[in-house]
């Protein structure tokens, strides 16, 4: 275990009974949030932070479960003297409605129908998940969020809080993220929805009532998406063109090591992940784009903002390049807005953002530590 | 540490409750100065992650961009100042970065090393290699300053390009002025600064 780490935590269940109106019309008339927290809310209400994940994350950040050798996926930046110090701060990530680690989602129970919801789950879009964080917001008796952070999708709902609760948020970072995905990163998206859909374990959605898992399909999208992760440099650092056995076989079995490591990544995946939670993550990523959403609003809202922004971006993430960040970047320049940018030099491509990096961990941990004055 | 003599001068022609692009801004110690005695609000631009880290230490909203690649995000008239202090002689397109801080800002300020001063003159007159100074310590093949000029060659150039100099010192490097920099500023000037529009 790492010695400057979080020890033992535990996430927290709450069950919202406000009906959420979403984006698309529907209501979920009531629903699950699980989440966990880190340090502790001091006597002004000041130092709350929301940490956003992202795609496939979830709810456990930092910190070890009871037994379990694995920490939260971003325990390199959030413990103790860490850039985002829960010594001084209270940190808060909870599971986006629709996953599949606790939160209601796909594989919960339809109060209505008593059934699993499976395809009958609602779409969620990035502000939806704005609005539920709000509530648990209220739960928790948080006034405003010192920080709102995220990376990727997660660095998308840390801007969409930005834009939506504008007085409710003093500092946004939003890192390897993009105001919108281009046609490219919806392509990538809809083929491995694409892939999960053609299985044929898929049964439209419906697939657990069937008591069967579309997980051929599910390994190949993360397949897909792992690659969009990584860069040309890492994976020809990491495997080049190795081989598993010295020899070449002169068939289909895995040869090359990083057919092996994708695979492993594919099947590892499905165990602990839901295929429609993984459309509806797709989806809602497709449908981020809050200036058109929001239009004039977005700029009233902005106007209002006093948030200062942090924007970062990897050299090598050609999922989410720079020029996209500059894209963010512009958009808050436009509108007069507290802004500071770095474009970090890594090799890690998109994944970068959950690595280690001095530099990266560097600006992030002046940004906040200057911006945490006063708590 | 201590503050940049030359931005002293600089921060005293800048009126307060303005907005400042300070460009090159090292580890934003001009903006953290403006924000605290002028109230100025503004953006440093840098392209080295260290001055981006201490710049955002002092408080500064810093953006990592290279300068080399344009001004365009910002719109016509945003600043009412840009400041390109000391670093005119690493700019590769240094006329189109003029032009392009002309359209962002309402006034800019420029300052440079003088490479007419006479100890460079007296250099490349004797020993024939080209000149370092204090100032400019590099050789020619490692040297960042790809496009020195003289007071001389700077004010050429703002007539050619109807740039209007709305005030300009010429002062040695402890930004002292004295009866020889009035006299003959291309001879005995080390630092020239300029508010040009």
């Amino acid at each position: 275990m790492d010695a400057n780490s979080i020890k033992i935590v535990k996430p927290t269940n709450v069950i919202i009974k406000n009906p959420l109106k979403l984006l698309s019309g529907k209501v979920l008339s009531e629903y699950k949030l699980k989440y966990e927290t880190y340090g502790s809310l001091n006597s002004d209400k000041s130092n709350a932070v929301l940490i956003c994940h992202a795609l496939s994350g979830n709810h456990h950040v930092a910190g070890y479960y009871e037994g379990d050798d694995k920490p939260g996926w971003w325990n390199n930046m959030i413990g103790p003297g860490k850039p985002i110090d829960t010594d001084k701060l209270f940190i808060v990530c909870v599971n986006n409605l629709g996953g599949c680690h606790g939160s209601t989602g796909p594989t919960s129970i339809n109060p209505i129908t008593n059934k699993i919801y499976g395809s009958d789950f609602p779409m969620m879009t990035v502000s939806d998940w704005v609005e539920s964080q709000k509530e648990l917001m209220d739960v928790l008796k948080i006034p405003f969020w010192k920080f709102v952070v995220g990376g990727s999708l997660g660095g998308m709902q840390a801007l969409q809080w930005s834009f939506q609760y504008p007085k409710l948020i003093h500092n946004c970072i939003a890192i390897a993220a993009a105001p919108k995905l281009t046609a490219q990163n919806i392509a990538f998206n809809e083929i491995a929805r694409q892939a999960i859909m053609k299985d044929p374990n898929w049964h439209n959605g419906n697939y657990l009532e069937k008591g069967v898992m579309p997980n051929q399909g599910l390994s190949l999208a993360r397949m897909l998406g792992h690659i969009t992760y990584l860069s040309d440099e890492s994976m020809r650092e990491k495997f080049g063109r190795d081989l598993k056995n010295s020899k070449l076989g002169f068939n289909y079995d895995v040869e090359f090591q990083i057919e092996s490591y994708l695979r492993y990544q594919g099947e590892k995946f499905v165990t602990g992940f839901d295929a429609n939670t993984y459309l509806l993550m797709t989806k809602s990523l497709d449908y981020f784009d809050p200036v058109k959403d929001m239009s004039d609003n977005l700029i009233k809202n902005l106007c209002e903002c006093k948030s200062n922004f942090l924007i970062v971006s990897f050299t090598s993430d050609w999922r989410f390049p720079p020029k996209r960040s500059k894209e963010i970047v512009k958009l808050l320049l436009d509108n007069k807005r507290n802004v500071s940018y770095s474009e970090i030099s890594a090799e890690g491509g998109h994944d970068a953002f959950l690595m280690d990096n001095k530099d990266y961990f560097d600006v992030m941990a002046s940004f906040i530590m200057e911006s945490s004055n006063g708590i | 540490m201590a503050f940049r003599k030359d931005l002293l001068l600089i921060s005293s022609w800048i009126k307060p409750n303005t907005k400042v692009l300070d460009l090159g801004c090292g580890n934003g110690e001009l903006l953290k100065i403006l924000k605290q005695e002028k109230n100025i609000s503004g953006y440093g631009i840098d392209n080295d992650i260290d001055n981006i880290k201490l710049s955002l230490k002092n408080n500064v909203n810093v953006l990592q961009i290279d300068l080399d690649n344009g001004l365009e995000d910002f719109e016509f008239e945003y600043f009412d100042y840009v400041v390109l202090a000391q670093s005119l002689q690493v700019i590769k397109n240094p006329k189109e970065l003029l032009n392009q801080m002309l359209r962002i800002g309402k006034e800019i300020i420029v300052s440079f090393p003088n490479m007419g001063h006479w100890s460079s003159r007296i250099q490349l007159l004797t020993s024939g290699i080209m000149p370092v100074t204090g100032n400019l310590p590099y050789s020619w093949h490692d040297t960042p300053n790809i496009h020195l000029c003289t007071i001389k060659d700077f004010l050429i150039f703002c007539e050619k390009n109807d740039f209007e100099i709305l005030e300009k010192n010429i002062t040695d490097n402890n930004q002292r002025c004295n009866l020889f920099t009035k006299l003959m500023p291309n001879l005995f000037g080390q630092i020239a600064t300029f508010r040009i529009k």
